[in-house]
């Protein structure tokens, strides 16, 4: 299982940079939200992926039971990569209307701006 | 167990928040924000006084005791920095209230300064790897809001660069954190420090530090700077003034905390490393600041020089350069935002931030072009200024660790350093007056105060040099014995 999450998230991380390296706006913001997808994934499958009991310590069991930190930390990660998507997402497309541009060449200054 | 270690976090968070129900009352924002930061100066002061007298103050939230739970921990390095952000952040607030255009106050442009002082607080007292990202966040998602509010053509292009950069930088910290954590199972800097003390600093936990290590210099712009200079001068006078104090230094904290509470055991791979990132920054930076004809440009790479300065201190790793690594953080803090401000009030009353259309400014502002004089030989490290004890106390150790070029590297910026800073002060303030009085571009009304508030704080602390050094001391001295930090925490267990 831990392998087949290896290779899932190194193809994660090759679509992401592929993506985050193209010039069009758009398809940089996605790549990072994939390259985060990878780092969440990544760290669930460090916290060891176990199958069996919730991560509640019952008496007189001391059965595995799921690392709970991972997931909490995961949750955090979510929430903080959802709220800079949003604002990329506002950036890019205030920069289109403002400035009609969507590519990262169009962006570029003139020297005595 | 104490409580008041929360303040510095918890007073701007809240102030932030119910700033925003205020939203239409400008006058209100303005002097419960200025309030909400002097009461987290007077709470870092309160703090830095019990720290010297009971040692680091621990705080467990909810009870939950140190690998387990989160901790706060406020030792005397994190209290230095603190009550410095605060003066910082106040002089920065001073001169945003007086220049800040109603259009953006009116779409909060206070809470969100409020935010970063969060975040920043929140960075410097964390004791905890992942709270450390999630602060990290909280600061930089308020400084993207702030690097992009009020859309001039030159923010959007530089802001998205700034954001981009930042985001991926999380990503890998994330990922450095991911790894951290499968191969200890613990986040707690402290425990960290211990575990990784017991078992040795193999090979892998060395290829996890040098990811810290990208990851930090990305935020810190040491060595990894490309994107600093144009960022720093696309937004408003005041906010880039505290973006330049404040922004680079969470960075460095994070370096020094890493680097001498977690990684320390294989000086020879990180902090050789760090060595040599910290020259090739002062040289770049060195050469950027040199070349450069556009004052808010030299400014930003004075930032990335400093950067480098400060980090050698680090990398040579001896407590003489570290005691004069924080005299000399402390006083970068200062004098850069102080260097900001003036710059900003220079290109106001020019209207150009080209040097070579400015010029003569010192007759009809003479209060403003001797701050700046002031201002430029803190910088560069001329006594009984701020940045002259630093200087010489990291330049010493760093000679008796034997690094002899980084210490000739580290004179040979600060004469690039003065070089670049002298150049805006001889071609604008000397020369030919172009401009008089009333064809000026704008006033300076209202703006000389926190510039004078700053330069006092910079001349203080040069003169005070020998009041602040109990504390400095005391601060170098828990960075270098890791051990009183971990005791702090983890209560002997």
């Amino acid at each position: 299982m831990e392998t087949l999450m290896a290779l899932l998230i190194g193809v994660l991380f090759a679509v992401g940079v592929f993506l985050v390296l193209s010039k069009n706006l758009l398809k940089i913001i996605l790549g990072t939200s994939i390259l985060a997808h990878g780092t969440h994934l990544l760290i669930l499958t460090m916290g060891g992926l176990k199958k069996g009991m919730p991560p509640l310590l019952l008496k007189g069991e001391d059965l595995s039971y799921t690392d709970p930190l991972p997931q909490a930390l995961i949750l955090t990660a979510i929430v903080i990569n959802f709220a800079v998507t949003a604002f990329l997402l506002v950036l890019v497309y205030r920069i289109y209307q403002d400035l009609g541009a969507d590519n990262i060449e169009q962006l570029r200054g003139t020297a005595d701006e | 167990m104490n409580n008041l270690v929360i303040l510095p976090m918890i007073i701007p968070l809240l102030t932030g928040i119910i700033l925003v129900i205020f939203r239409r009352n400008i006058p209100f924002q303005r002097w419960i924000s200025l309030f909400a930061i002097l009461s987290t100066a007077a709470a870092a002061i309160y703090l830095l006084q019990m720290i010297s007298r009971y040692g680091i103050q621990v705080l467990e939230i909810g009870g939950w005791e140190a690998p387990y739970g989160i901790v706060l921990v406020a030792d005397m390095f994190a209290g230095l920095l603190i009550l410095t952000t605060s003066i910082v952040s106040a002089g920065c607030l001073l001169f945003a209230i007086a220049t800040v255009d109603l259009e953006r106050e009116k779409f909060y442009f206070y809470p969100f300064m409020l935010f970063l002082v969060t975040g920043v607080n929140g960075s410097f007292l964390t004791g905890d790897l992942f709270n450390l990202f999630v602060c990290f966040e909280v600061m930089l998602i308020s400084s993207y809001v702030l690097i992009s509010f009020g859309g001039t053509k030159v923010q959007f292009r530089e802001s998205i660069k700034y954001v981009l950069i930042n985001v991926i930088s999380s990503t890998l910290f994330l990922l450095g954190i991911g790894y951290l954590y499968a191969v200890t199972g613990t986040l707690n800097m402290a425990h960290l420090s211990v575990l990784i003390a017991e078992t040795g600093q193999s090979s892998l936990l060395t290829t996890v530090a040098i990811l810290f290590l990208v990851v930090f210099s990305l935020k810190s712009a040491l060595f990894l700077y490309f994107w600093l200079p144009g960022a720093y001068s696309a937004p408003p006078t005041a906010v880039a003034a505290i973006f330049g104090a404040l922004l680079t230094k969470v960075g460095i904290y994070a370096l020094f905390r890493v680097f001498t509470l977690i990684f320390y055991h294989h000086p020879e791979i990180t902090h050789l490393l760090l060595a040599v990132m910290a020259a090739l920054t002062m040289l770049l930076g060195g050469i950027g600041a040199v070349s450069q004809w556009d004052i808010r440009k030299i400014i930003a790479y004075n930032v990335i020089i400093a950067v480098g300065f400060i980090v050698s201190g680090l990398a040579v790793f001896t407590s003489t350069a570290m005691v004069g690594a924080i005299y000399y953080l402390i006083h970068d803090i200062i004098v850069k935002g102080l260097l900001f401000l003036l710059g900003g009030v220079m290109i106001g009353i020019a209207g150009t931030s080209k040097l070579k259309e400015m010029s003569g400014l010192i007759r009809n502002h003479p209060l403003l072009g001797w701050m700046f004089f002031i201002a430029v030989l803190a910088l560069a490290g001329i006594p009984p200024l701020s940045g002259f004890a630093g200087k010489v106390l990291m330049t010493r150790g760093i000679l008796e660790a034997e690094f002899y070029w980084l210490a000739a590297i580290g004179l040979l910026s600060s004469l690039m350093v003065l070089y670049s800073v002298m150049k805006i002060f001889v071609s604008g303030f000397w020369g030919p007056t172009y401009l008089r009085s009333e064809q000026e571009k704008g006033t300076t009304s209202g703006l000389l105060f926190p510039c004078m508030f700053l330069t006092a704080v910079s001349v203080g602390l040069g003169l005070g040099v020998e009041g602040i050094h109990y504390y400095v001391e005391y601060a170098a001295n828990g960075l270098m014995n890791p051990d009183i930090y971990i005791k702090a925490v983890l209560k002997g267990s």
